[in-house]
């Protein structure tokens, strides 16, 4: 059972911002859903070794890449080729 | 390029996001056709937005690997189609921009969320289409608008450009009125790519046969069980039937494991998409954050104001199944799960060649008709395991039941999607 201060801090984790009216509605609809995840209680068995997973790496060598001004296009704040976020202090 | 095709297409369905009216193609196996691509899938200089606000009016700098493919083989990219938001829906109604309506009935949704796609092929303006499956996104909507639709065995076709929601369930599959067009269309985009690391290197070379005698399909018992309207699964059963007709035997089976398998799935998915979307905050691409706010306060604002309602539970729910304390209970426990399936899956492919049952439990809902999320997701049970074993399904049209379209799937061994392909192009010839 999830409560709506549980929803409020799961929405400000998660930085997906909603509104106090949609809070009643979100709370319970997440209980019937984490509910219905309950069926998982029901798993047995542990996940064995899995021997045909394998990392898929490679060199860490510079390949040739997107023009700095392709990348950049999309992005609403811009100064000397850098992107601007909101401050972080 | 070899030419140009006009497109400027009547599209009362709301099937497409953004039309090309002069789309250029080049020479090869598909030149001059037309086919649309579902706008999850990045297009080089064409708007792509997943239909969502957050991503309203981003240009893609490059082209999905997929969509490189397509050009290379002449194909002319007329269309990007409207979809769930970000995949996750099974009607079309959670796109930002509207509704897509089924062809076939357009007081009732075409299904999702491939949703755009499945009604650009129905209704005859695109001759093939792109889609994405992550739980059922493109047999669904192929199931409610009477095409074909397959999503592949995972790893055959390149995930390079495809703006990601559950990577490990996701897979780019070709949709079309006919298995040769799926079939054609499955031959230009499988095969290996080095952008993608789950991608294998098994292109798909094949010419569809209607060869099924001696074959054996296993009928699940929980294919027909509650949940699974009457009238869809007496339509499906006659369909095997005639499977059985054509010289194929049926053996029954089970499959346990489906009693957690859509937790299991919308836990994984959930978990997935919460990471995956963090990356959507105005900064790079999307409306732009107040940067004179701190940063929690900037993304909060852009998230909530352009993420739709699903889009947020999704990653709410995600959130908190990841979260300390809950791990274990949820996702952990879902990854056993989804061994469970593939374990499942397994064992029956020893007696069997494939797998046949309805592709939806029921027909084409009406628009607004399913309002709770819960009750949406569950429509989902019978396309999910094949996702979380990641083996190749069909979707092929097999009758109506109340006027509308029924999907009948057939499933395969991991990589046999030849053979899924080729069983549903028997069911095909034999009733045309």
């Amino acid at each position: 059972m999830v409560t709506e201060h549980d929803v409020q801090h799961i929405a400000e984790l998660a930085d997906v911002g909603i509104n106090k009216d949609e809070l009643g509605t979100f709370t319970s609809q997440f209980n019937a859903i984490l509910d219905y995840f309950d069926t998982l209680d029901t798993v047995k068995g542990n996940m064995a070794a899995k021997s045909e997973l394998f990392n898929v790496l490679r060199e860490d060598e510079v390949e040739p890449s997107l023009p700095q001004d392709d990348v950049l296009k999309n992005a609403p704040f811009k100064e000397d080729g850098f992107i601007k976020a909101p401050r972080v202090m | 390029m070899a030419g140009e095709v006009a497109f400027s297409p009547d599209d009362k369905y709301n099937a497409f996001l953004t039309t090309c009216k002069k789309a250029p193609h080049g020479s090869g196996k598909l030149a001059g056709v037309a086919i649309a691509v579902k706008d999850n899938i990045s297009t080089k200089g064409i708007e792509t937005t997943c239909a969502s606000k957050i991503l309203k009016g981003y240009v893609p700098p490059y082209d999905a690997h997929v969509v490189g493919l397509l050009k290379a083989a002449g194909a002319a990219i007329v269309g990007k189609t409207n979809m769930d938001e970000f995949g996750m829906g099974t009607t079309t109604e959670n796109s930002a921009f509207g509704p897509t309506l089924n062809p076939c009935d357009t007081s009732r949704v075409p299904g999702g969320s491939s949703g755009g796609s499945a009604a650009a092929v129905a209704a005859g303006m695109v001759r093939m289409a792109l889609g994405t499956d992550t739980g059922g996104s493109i047999r669904c909507p192929a199931a409610f608008c009477g095409i074909v639709g397959l999503k592949p065995s995972y790893g055959r076709v390149s995930r390079y450009g495809l703006i990601a929601y559950s990577n490990s369930l996701e897979q780019i599959g070709p949709l079309g009125k006919t298995v040769t067009d799926v079939s054609a269309l499955m031959g230009v985009i499988a095969g290996y790519d080095r952008h993608d690391s789950t991608s294998q290197d098994k292109p798909c070379d094949h010419t569809p046969k209607a060869e099924i005698k001696g074959l054996k399909i296993g009928i699940p018992d929980e294919y027909f069980g509650k949940g699974v309207d009457n009238q869809v699964a007496a339509v499906v059963k006659k369909a095997i039937g005639r499977l059985e007709e054509l010289g194929a035997t049926t053996v029954p089976c089970s499959i346990p494991s489906m009693q957690y398998a859509l937790a299991a799935y919308y836990v994984t998915c959930t978990c997935e998409a919460s990471s995956n979307l963090a990356r959507f905050d105005g900064v790079r691409y999307g409306p732009a954050p107040d940067t004179k706010k701190s940063w929690h306060d900037a993304y909060q604002e852009v998230r909530g104001l352009a993420f739709g309602t699903e889009v947020r539970r999704r990653i709410m729910l995600g959130t908190f199944a990841l979260s300390s304390g809950y791990y274990g209970r949820y996702y952990a426990k879902a990854q056993v799960a989804r061994e469970n399936v593939r374990a499942d899956f397994n064992r029956i492919f020893k007696d069997v060649d494939v797998i046949a049952g309805p592709t939806m439990p029921t027909i084409a809902f009406r628009l607004k008709e399913k309002t709770d999320p819960l009750s949406m997701y569950l429509a989902d049970i019978l396309t999910v395991p094949a996702n979380l074993a990641g083996i190749p399904s069909i979707s092929v049209p097999c009758g109506k039941a109340n006027g509308m379209p029924v999907g009948l799937q057939i499933m395969g061994r991991m990589f046999e999607d030849e053979r899924v392909m080729d069983v549903a192009y028997a069911y095909e010839q034999a009733v045309v």
